[in-house]
């Protein structure tokens, strides 16, 4: 005589659907198991490398070359200039792209092209471009190399697309109803802007400013030429790094790597929330 | 007073927009613009608000000339098709919106925004955002947002266009109560004649940038100004070359003096209404007959049985 054991439904409903709520379907988990597969061979191990690296040499390496007045100096010239590069790219990015979608202009399609050119010219190429506009031979007698000018130019063609080329498709998104209402309620153009407008481009805004931010600090070959590499003066992050590492020091090159890692992960987390304040104060 | 429109020109290029119009809407009352797509009428209601410029005319709203009033200046609630919310903010600051830049008194703000999410149902969603809401609570949201100005005029284009049928039905029979309760002079644009004959006190039937019609829904029905106001307000048919409305003619099994022969070639029901297709002896086109189901079972129709159409009489017909 066999007897059946009678399952309490509830239960049997409560298990199947936790286990719907955490299991995933087996196309979805083999799309994620490569994702993160190649995430890790690509990011995550050598980003771990770098870390590894940096604290091989132990903490004193790691103190003291992040001490040395050189690096510092360095740090502080590339963290500064791609700051205030990144906050006029914040109003002319924006602008430009304003200009792009909503003015209709002879020679448009052709500004449309020029914008990608600081995006898709070959970084020595522009270092060459601007060595030869702003350098000792300038045509303009504009000439900035060797000082800190020269820096803040290089940042400033090569971060240019940035921000206009994120701000764009979410301008081109943007209902024109939204703002009609605003004016129907009474709102001036400046005021549509201030709380309608702006508030709807601001994570565009912050995610053009983070890859603008994140390349300035990176930047090395279209400033190296102009800048002339002059210690305490005009030599930034990367060309330390290549300093190091050509004096093969290369747990010193991989700690100031980690210190710029850490800078492009606060500045991007300390734009998310602007971001989301923005957004929420509205 | 009212609105005052007159002379309004509007040309987009080579396309005559609107042409020559002169048009009263009497205060208090809820006037629809009705018309098919491109006629012209959601055009007629954007320079209302001043969203676009007439080429020529003169627009007064509740006797101030506003003609070269910016929209800013012409304290007008306009309420879009695609509900225009502001996606960044909540419901209740969505409404406080335009009290907000007027620079009013938080406490009335709070004040004046409670009781507009009470008059559109929308209490319990003050902190939503509109992506949270369904397609008719944001245009109940878009509404008291449109109303919390004190509007002189309250616009609104095609505002239930993008909403099911079932939704449409009720927001319609809503806005109708709503404005029995508010009595802010109305004027709302719609493609839909049946939404027209519903809620609005006055219809103005614009075809081709020019006014067709002006009129009560009952004038306009049984009134028609024009062939193009009675098969626009309408479903029509041919009798002996006549437009005549399906429901108004007499369907008869025995011989009436000159009344038109015909054949019955197809039937169908929708719900309760029966609709024949009639085929002339002369082989003209079927004339469409309509009629209550019960009619249609008391005498007991079928396709192929022989029957004389006449038009009702006291009705008129246009040629």
């Amino acid at each position: 005589m066999t007897f059946e054991t009678p399952t309490e439904p509830g239960t049997a409903r409560r298990t199947r659907r936790a286990r719907s709520a955490n299991s995933l379907t087996r196309s979805s988990g083999l799309g994620l198991g490569i994702a993160l597969t190649w995430f890790s061979l690509l990011v995550l191990i050598p980003l771990a490398l770098i870390v590894i690296q940096s604290i091989d040499g132990g903490w004193e390496t790691f103190r003291l070359t992040l001490t040395n007045p050189q690096t510092v100096s360095a740090l502080r010239l590339t963290v500064e200039q791609s700051l205030i590069v990144t906050l006029i790219n914040v109003v002319m990015g924006t602008l430009i792209a304003w200009v792009l979608v909503r003015d209709d202009f002879p020679g448009k399609q052709l500004l449309e092209v020029v914008i990608d050119i600081p995006f898709a010219l070959p970084t020595i190429v522009a270092g060459l471009v601007l060595l030869s506009l702003y350098g000792p031979t300038s045509p303009l007698g504009i000439n900035v190399a060797n000082t800190e000018r020269s820096v803040f130019l290089a940042l400033l063609f090569v971060t240019l697309p940035f921000i206009a080329r994120t701000v764009q498709p979410v301008l081109l998104e943007l209902d024109r109803d939204v703002e009609e209402a605003a004016a129907s309620l009474g709102a001036s153009r400046f005021v549509t802007l201030r709380r309608i407008i702006l508030p709807a481009l601001a994570p565009a805004i912050a995610a053009g400013a983070a890859l603008s931010f994140a390349r300035g600090i990176s930047e090395y070959g279209s400033l190296v030429l102009l800048s002339g590499n002059l210690p305490n003066k005009t030599e930034v992050a990367s060309v330390r790094i290549l300093t190091y590492i050509e004096n093969g020091n290369e747990a010193a090159a991989a700690s100031v790597a980690v210190l710029l890692l850490l800078v492009a992960l606060l500045a991007i987390t300390i734009l998310q929330i602007i971001t989301s304040r923005v957004a929420r104060r509205g | 007073m009212g609105i005052e429109i007159q002379g309004i020109n509007k040309n987009f290029g080579d396309f005559v927009a609107l042409d020559d119009i002169n048009l009263s809407i009497p205060t208090g009352r809820l006037t629809a613009l009705l018309g098919p797509s491109g006629g012209g009428k959601s055009t007629l209601l954007r320079i209302i608000a001043g969203l676009e410029s007439a080429d020529s005319g003169v627009v007064e709203i509740e006797g101030i000339d506003a003609t070269h009033l910016p929209a800013q200046k012409r304290n007008v609630g306009f309420v879009f098709q695609h509900y225009a919310a502001f996606k960044h903010m909540s419901v209740a600051k969505n409404i406080a919106f335009g009290l907000e830049i007027r620079k009013k008194p938080k406490a009335e703000i709070a004040a004046k925004v409670d009781e507009l999410l009470k008059l559109v149902h929308l209490s319990q969603f003050a902190h939503r955002l509109p992506s949270q809401l369904s397609g008719g609570q944001r245009q109940r949201m878009a509404l008291a947002r449109a109303l919390a100005i004190e509007p002189t005029v309250l616009l609104l284009d095609e505002p239930f266009g993008a909403l099911d049928a079932k939704v449409r039905k009720e927001l319609r029979d809503w806005l109708r109560r709503l404005h029995d309760e508010v009595h802010v002079t109305t004027v709302f644009v719609t493609h839909d004649q049946e939404e027209a004959l519903e809620v609005a006190d006055t219809i103005v039937v614009i075809n081709e940038g020019r006014i067709e019609q002006v009129g009560s829904p009952d004038d306009l029905y049984d009134k028609p100004a024009s062939e193009f106001v009675l098969s626009f307000l309408g479903p029509v048919t041919r009798l002996r070359g006549e437009l005549v409305r399906p429901h108004d003619i007499f369907l008869s099994r025995s011989e009436i003096p000159s009344a038109v022969a015909g054949t019955i070639s197809r039937f169908t029901r929708i719900g309760f209404e029966a609709r024949f297709d009639v085929t002339p002896a002369d082989g003209s086109e079927p004339v469409i007959v309509e009629m209550t189901r019960n009619e249609a079972l008391s005498e007991d129709l079928k396709p192929g049985d022989a029957v004389w159409l006449k038009h009702v009489t006291g009705i008129p017909a246009t040629r």
